[in-house]
């Protein structure tokens, strides 16, 4: 089994304070299932608030986790303390880059110095250091390493940054990587590179990569597998072209639809929307969370909750219409 | 007179510690009356520059170095800023500032701050001035009551229509979009789109929208400007820029980076970075990274050459 990282059913509750006295919780993962292979990038997409990067966070177990389980490579982490963590080195095999480029490298320090810091955490030797270091900015193209391990990040572009925060999380050799956003922040001439990079560098360092976006056209081209979230649920789940050419859940479809591509007809005409906007997670709608937003819910969505049932092989769907989608009796659009 | 605005040979410049900054440096176009023109171009490209000094809002270490712009046939950069403001801000032209969305003033009433510049520009009385506030707001598509709410009581989608109910509130006739939808989930990108869409027809607006998305222009543009390191490297109408091949080397590599949900295309990127608007390269501004680069490029800047009906790019691959 190639499986890297395994989630079971995992909750994330939050306390969060509403009035004075009272406080409330609010589920920002009600339930998600979800596994990732050696070589592969499961892409998860959504709305802001989500739940995107709690899931991130919590397979990586830098959060607690509710209930339910996470597994890395056959061994249950979920309810391991972070020393435990560290002495039995899940923390060097689990990674997580993050979104911004520019204010997470720290601005007086030197790039080498930067993508070295993880390795001296650790205790590793200096020969052992430079070699990593070079050999991880080899991989992220900023080469020649012996120049680049001098320059400080003002002197690189925002594409530049990231691969230097892609260096720095593939330093300790890590199995899992998290990207949270990678390219969100970097000018669009660029990002197809950088999404290109990371899914060459997967391939070579055999890692399985989690990949949180909002642009979902962006996880067709480094994902296998897709997996669209509506308020800490999983909506729609499956192959990435099978989810893309052939989306089932209204939500997916809809989202899919507020995409635009360049093209000059479009002016001339209005893209269906979804209405509205996501309901507060502190207050989620009965029966399907989606019900508000529908357009083509019934009275049986309001009350009853559907189930993540595969429609499709290895393509799953949780909504009661599937298969009157599926066979076209109802359009959602 | 069909033209609402007409921009001729701007430059503007910042005074900085590395030297002056070439933000918009030879800029010319026109802006038809009832037209929605998109100015498209990566970070640092001067596009919000321009929008701000069409509404004279330039930071002060700012300077027109030349040029001149025409609203309605009259010069107003001449003007004395008092007078720009009294018979121009807001009333004729106005803008969406980029991120304005998350600088609403957080301790006032998003209504009183729409009916602002009502009572201190136009003079109305509170009352009217809160009437016409609620119907801006019922405009963009909120409730009326929505008048009484802060702007943390709001979602994002919320305040970027409160904002856009603020440029419209004096009946301009030109409005400024600059990045309006970038910070918003593209769900709600699509319904405030759909909005602009609605108000540029209902309210006969002649618009410049301002975009590093050269997808989401073209929902908007009727023609799209595309701009480089300061400066304008092709301007046409949306049919000839994006349907037929671009005519300029930086707009084809642009637009061959967007991901696409459909068809076969993989993404390609563009290598290096936009030029140091401190010192620009010699030359073409955009040689050290197109892939058709060749001698005169290095040395020679190219002119805006016309390509066709309507349609210049500024590329030496097309006259000489
Ligand atoms: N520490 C926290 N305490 C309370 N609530 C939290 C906390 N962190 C996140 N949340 C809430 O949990 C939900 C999910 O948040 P999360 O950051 O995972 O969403 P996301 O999908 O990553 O959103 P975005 O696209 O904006 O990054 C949101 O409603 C958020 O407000
Ligand atoms: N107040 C300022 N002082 C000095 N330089 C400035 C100032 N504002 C902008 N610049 C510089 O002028 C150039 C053009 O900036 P401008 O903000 O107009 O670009 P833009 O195309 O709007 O970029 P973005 O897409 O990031 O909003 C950039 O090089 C920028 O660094
Ligand atoms: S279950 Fe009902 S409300 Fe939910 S997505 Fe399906 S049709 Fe819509
Ligand atoms: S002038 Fe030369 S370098 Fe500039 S865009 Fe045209 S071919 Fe490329
Ligand atoms: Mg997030
Ligand atoms: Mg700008």
């Amino acid at each position: 089994m190639e499986e890297v990282i395994r989630l079971e059913n995992v909750k994330k509750y939050y306390e969060v304070r509403s009035g004075l006295l009272g406080s409330k919780i609010l589920k920002a993962l009600d339930g998600v299932t979800l596994s990732i292979r050696k070589r592969e990038t499961v892409a998860v997409v959504g709305e802001s608030g989500c739940g995107k990067s709690t899931l991130g966070r919590v397979s990586l177990r830098l959060l607690d986790v509710t209930a339910g389980k996470v597994v890395f490579k056959d061994q249950d982490i979920s309810r391991m303390k972070e020393e435990e963590l560290r002495a039995k080195g899940f923390r060097k095999k689990m990674q997580i880059i993050f979104q911004d480029p520019y204010s997470s490298l720290n601005p007086f320090m030197r790039i080498g110095d930067i993508v070295a810091e993880p390795l001296e955490i650790h205790g590793y030797r200096k020969e052992e250091i430079r070699e990593a270091v070079y050999r991880a900015l080899e991989d992220v193209k900023l080469v020649p390493p012996e120049e680049f391990v001098n320059r400080y990040p003002h002197e690189l572009s925002g594409g530049q940054r990231q691969r230097v925060n892609i260096a720095r999380a593939l330093v300790l050799g890590p199995e899992y990587i998290v990207a949270d956003e990678p390219v969100s922040m970097i000018d669009a001439s660029s990002r197809a590179e950088i999404l290109l990079l990371l899914k060459s560098i997967r391939d070579s360092r055999e890692m399985g990569v989690l990949y949180i976006t909002h642009d979902i056209a962006t996880a067709r081209y480094v994902s296998e597998r897709i997996a669209v979230m509506y308020l800490g649920e999983i909506a729609e789940t499956g192959l990435t072209a099978s989810v893309l050419k052939t989306p089932i859940h209204p939500y997916t479809i809809l989202l899919l639809n507020s995409v635009p591509e360049p093209d000059p007809a479009n002016r001339r005409k209005k893209r269906p929307v979804i209405r509205g906007e996501p309901p507060s997670p502190l207050n989620p709608p009965s029966g399907c969370k989606f019900h508000t937003r529908c357009p083509v819910a019934t009275e049986r969505c309001r009350i009853e909750k559907p189930a993540l049932i595969e429609y499709l092989p290895g393509h799953f769907v949780a909504c009661h219409r599937a298969l009157e989608i599926m066979s076209g009796a109802v359009s959602v659009t | 007179m069909n033209e609402a605005l007409t921009v001729e040979g701007l430059k503007v410049y910042y005074r900085t510690e590395k030297g002056t900054v070439r933000a918009v440096d030879d800029v010319s176009f026109s802006l038809a009356r009832g037209e929605s023109l998109a100015v498209v171009g990566e970070s640092g490209s001067g596009k919000s520059t321009l929008g701000l000094t069409l509404i004279r809002a330039l930071p002060a270490n700012a300077s027109i170095v030349s040029g001149r712009v025409y609203i309605n046939g009259e010069e107003i950069l001449s003007l004395s800023l008092s007078d720009f403001r009294r018979r121009y801000s807001w009333r004729v032209i106005s803008m969406v500032f980029q991120g304005a969305m998350n600088s609403l003033n957080p301790v006032l009433k998003v209504g009183d701050q729409i009916a602002e510049p009502l009572i201190y520009n136009g003079g109305a009385s509170r009352g009217e001035a809160q009437r016409r506030a609620m119907d801006m707001i019922e405009l963009v598509g909120l409730p009326r009551e929505f008048y009484y709410r802060y702007p943390h009581e709001l979602s994002g989608g919320m305040r970027q229509r409160i904002v856009i109910a603020m440029s419209l509130v004096m009946n301009p006739r030109i409005l400024i979009l600059d990045e309006p939808t970038s910070a918003l989930d593209v769900t709600i990108q699509a319904q405030i789109i759909n909005l602009v869409k609605d108000l540029i027809e209902k309210l006969s607006l002649s618009v410049m929208f301002i975009t590093h998305d050269l997808a989401l222009a073209s929902d908007i543009a009727d023609r799209i400007m595309v701009m480089y390191g300061g400066q304008i490297v092709e301007l046409g109408s949306a049919e000839r820029v994006l349907g037929e091949a671009p005519k300029h080397p930086y707009t084809e590599k642009l637009l061959a980076s967007i991901p696409r949900l459909r068809g076969e295309t993989i993404p390609e990127f563009i290598p290096g970075r936009p030029p140091d608007l401190a010192s620009p390269p010699p030359g073409c501004r955009f040689h050290p990274r197109c892939p058709y680069v060749f001698d005169k490029c290095r040395s020679e800047e190219p002119p805006l050459f016309k390509v066709g009906e309507g349609h210049v790019a500024r590329c030496w691959l097309h006259g000489e």
